[in-house]
């Protein structure tokens, strides 16, 4: 299972920052991977309780995440389920991944250690079976090296 | 956002499963354009399975082939290679945006809060 971690300081108190994380009008500021704002956005944020975060991206294409809240421990741990009704990740359809944060006051804030895990390996998967991965990852690399019109191997 | 289709990348990851085939994309990584009997030599396989395997190559988008007068010259195409890792970075990209624009959002209400508080306690003197 693959997953991704990602830390962040931010200037602000964790109960700021947990009550955007877990407000409607909180989500609907700040969720999705361009600047194009949220289309509607539902947070029933009880343990049990289920969200919905429908965003368009720059593409055109539509997205919907949604899932339930697994913890809610204010205002330090948020952990919910996550999958794509709509759009997301293609490999990531009809699989349901798992969202983890956890909130630490710090001086001057609060810094923000974020999970999402238990994604899906697909292709890592049927590339161990063949024994690869390393080798296809090293050459793409490569590759993506020699083709980058930009490479400093170029100039 | 990831737009190519499963069925794509099965068959990136197909075509790589083979290790001859993986040899002449290195090849081809390392020295650009290649005629195919230039490509089949380091290899104990004749030159029909050669062409069998730059087929298999070409019609998974890897590779394309041009005409130039007698030879064949063989080329590199990396985009499907992109493709087959493009999805394992969406969501560091999806999440990084999201968590810095969230980051800027806590902070203005941050600002509000303690503006507020600040307004509040000049009352009470």
């Amino acid at each position: 299972m693959r997953h991704l971690t990602l830390v962040r300081r931010i200037a602000a108190r964790p109960s700021i920052v947990f009550e955007a994380m877990t407000t409607a009008e909180g989500v609907a500021a700040w969720f999705g991977p361009d600047d194009l704002p949220v289309v509607s956005a539902e947070m029933d944020a009880r343990v049990g309780g289920a969200y919905r975060v429908h965003f368009r991206t720059l593409d055109g294409r539509d997205h919907e995440a949604c899932g339930e809240f697994l913890e809610l421990v204010p205002p330090r741990r948020i952990v919910m389920s996550w999958s794509w009704e709509l759009g997301g990740v293609f490999e990531e359809q009809g699989r349901i991944s798992r969202v983890e944060i956890s909130l630490a006051a710090i001086a001057g804030g609060t810094e923000l250690t974020f999970t999402h895990a238990e994604l899906s390996n697909e292709p890592s998967e049927k590339s161990h079976t063949w024994g690869w991965t390393g080798a296809l990852n090293k050459l793409v690399r490569h590759v993506e090296s020699a083709a980058a019109p930009d490479a400093p191997a170029h100039h | 956002m990831v737009n190519y289709r499963s069925r794509d990348l099965d068959r990136v990851f197909a075509t790589l499963a083979d290790p001859t085939r993986r040899a002449i994309l290195a090849r081809l990584a390392r020295e650009e354009n290649l005629s195919i009997s230039a490509l089949a030599e380091p290899f104990s396989i004749k030159l029909p399975a050669v062409m069998k395997h730059l087929d298999v190559l070409g019609e998974a988008g890897l590779i394309t082939r041009s005409k130039h007068g007698r030879t064949v010259e063989v080329r590199l195409s990396p985009a499907p290679l992109r493709g087959a890792t493009e999805w394992l970075r969406f969501y560091e990209r999806f999440w990084s945006t999201s968590l810095d624009r969230l980051a800027a959002h806590a902070e203005r209400k941050e600002d509000e809060a303690r503006g507020a508080e600040a307004r509040a306690k000049g009352k009470r003197r």
